[in-house]
């Protein structure tokens, strides 16, 4: 209350409040700073390396340090982490999943089985050799699962390549 | 109750069912016909002297000659096992009674076995795929399975990136 009385007769409420401490600054600058640190990837656990990111979202390895928080729906995600074997099966899902998501939006392919097929790259009938043969990946984690730290670097990889976004052309 | 007595039992019971004890194997085999299996599954569970309450496994097979489905059965009660096999030859479909209604666990069992090896069971009540999707194209555990190279448009070979190497270079 006592604030509202000291701005009582003057032009406007903001006028005088602050310090003069405003920033001035692109808008690439600003909301690629905005995007890289808060990734919000999509929970989407296939395989073995779900385990790996369960670890590294848990307090071990503490992914929210990095902005980088699990969303329960691809309408709030910026990010697919393809983590583990993509089945023909699942395929069909993930491209859904996929275009659900609002702009920009990132995939990170994550182990060798959504990399190339891995394992099952000569046998599996079923599955995907390489999920980028169905959705455009940004960064590959390699690995067998790929250890938690290897996981935070390809999420580093994936913030350096959003700083290098602009708005005039788009690339994701 | 030991495989053998089982046998003998059955054997009075079920004359026509042409029941064969095999005995090359650390525990025998008893192989019944194809059309029998329902008939013998039920007096196994239902005789007290039987009482197999729980079918632990029910398998499908490929042998050199032969599909065949195999079932282990347990009894808590008394705790004695028994293997039962059914089989045909590859030159026609196998089509086996189904167990489902006596052990409820045999339903997905007989499923995936559908699935992976195109054995029929009459009688189940939802004789569809249980793993691959309804619209897929031949029973991928046989050995003769040719796979698909893409299914709804989704490619499932591997991408030759030699051949493409050696295309950009020339």
């Amino acid at each position: 209350m006592r604030q509202l009385e000291v701005l009582e007769g003057k032009m406007g409420l903001i006028e005088g409040r602050f310090e003069p401490n405003i920033i001035v600054t692109s808008t690439d600058a600003i909301f690629n700073w905005a995007r890289s640190r808060s990734i919000w990837p999509l929970t989407f656990g296939l395989a073995c390396c779900a385990i790996e990111m369960m670890a590294t979202n848990a307090s071990r390895f503490d992914l929210d340090r990095f902005g980088i928080f699990p969303r329960p729906t691809p309408r709030q995600s910026d990010c697919l982490l393809i983590s583990g074997t993509v089945t023909a099966k699942m395929g069909e899902r993930l491209v859904t999943l996929y275009e659900q998501m609002s702009e920009p939006r990132y995939v990170i392919s994550m182990g060798s089985c959504a990399n190339s097929g891995g394992p099952y790259c000569d046998h599996g009938y079923h599955v995907i050799k390489g999920v980028d043969q169905i959705l455009p990946v940004d960064v590959y984690i390699p690995g067998c699962p790929p250890r938690p730290e290897a996981l935070i670097d390809g999420f580093l990889k994936l913030r350096d390549l959003i700083m290098k976004e602009t708005i005039a052309k788009p690339s994701a | 109750m030991t495989i053998p007595e089982i046998f003998n039992i059955l054997q009075e019971k079920f004359p026509e069912a042409e029941l064969v004890l095999e005995e090359n194997n650390p525990d025998p085999i008893i192989r019944a016909k194809c059309e029998a299996i329902a008939d013998i599954s039920l007096l196994l569970r239902d005789d007290p002297d039987f009482s197999f309450d729980s079918l632990m496994c029910l398998s499908g097979v490929e042998t050199v000659e032969e599909f065949q489905t195999v079932y282990h059965l347990y009894s808590m009660l008394h705790n004695h096992k028994v293997t039962l096999r059914a089989g045909g030859t590859k030159e026609e479909e196998l089509i086996v009674p189904t167990v489902s209604h006596i052990w409820p666990t045999a339903d997905w069992h007989e499923r995936e076995s559908f699935d992976l090896f195109g054995i029929k069971y009459t009688d189940h009540p939802d004789p569809r795929r249980i793993l691959l999707p309804d619209d897929w194209v031949g029973y991928p555990l046989r050995k003769d399975y040719e796979p698909q190279k893409t299914w709804h448009k989704i490619p499932l070979t591997a991408i030759d990136y030699k051949e493409e190497d050696n295309g950009d270079e020339s």
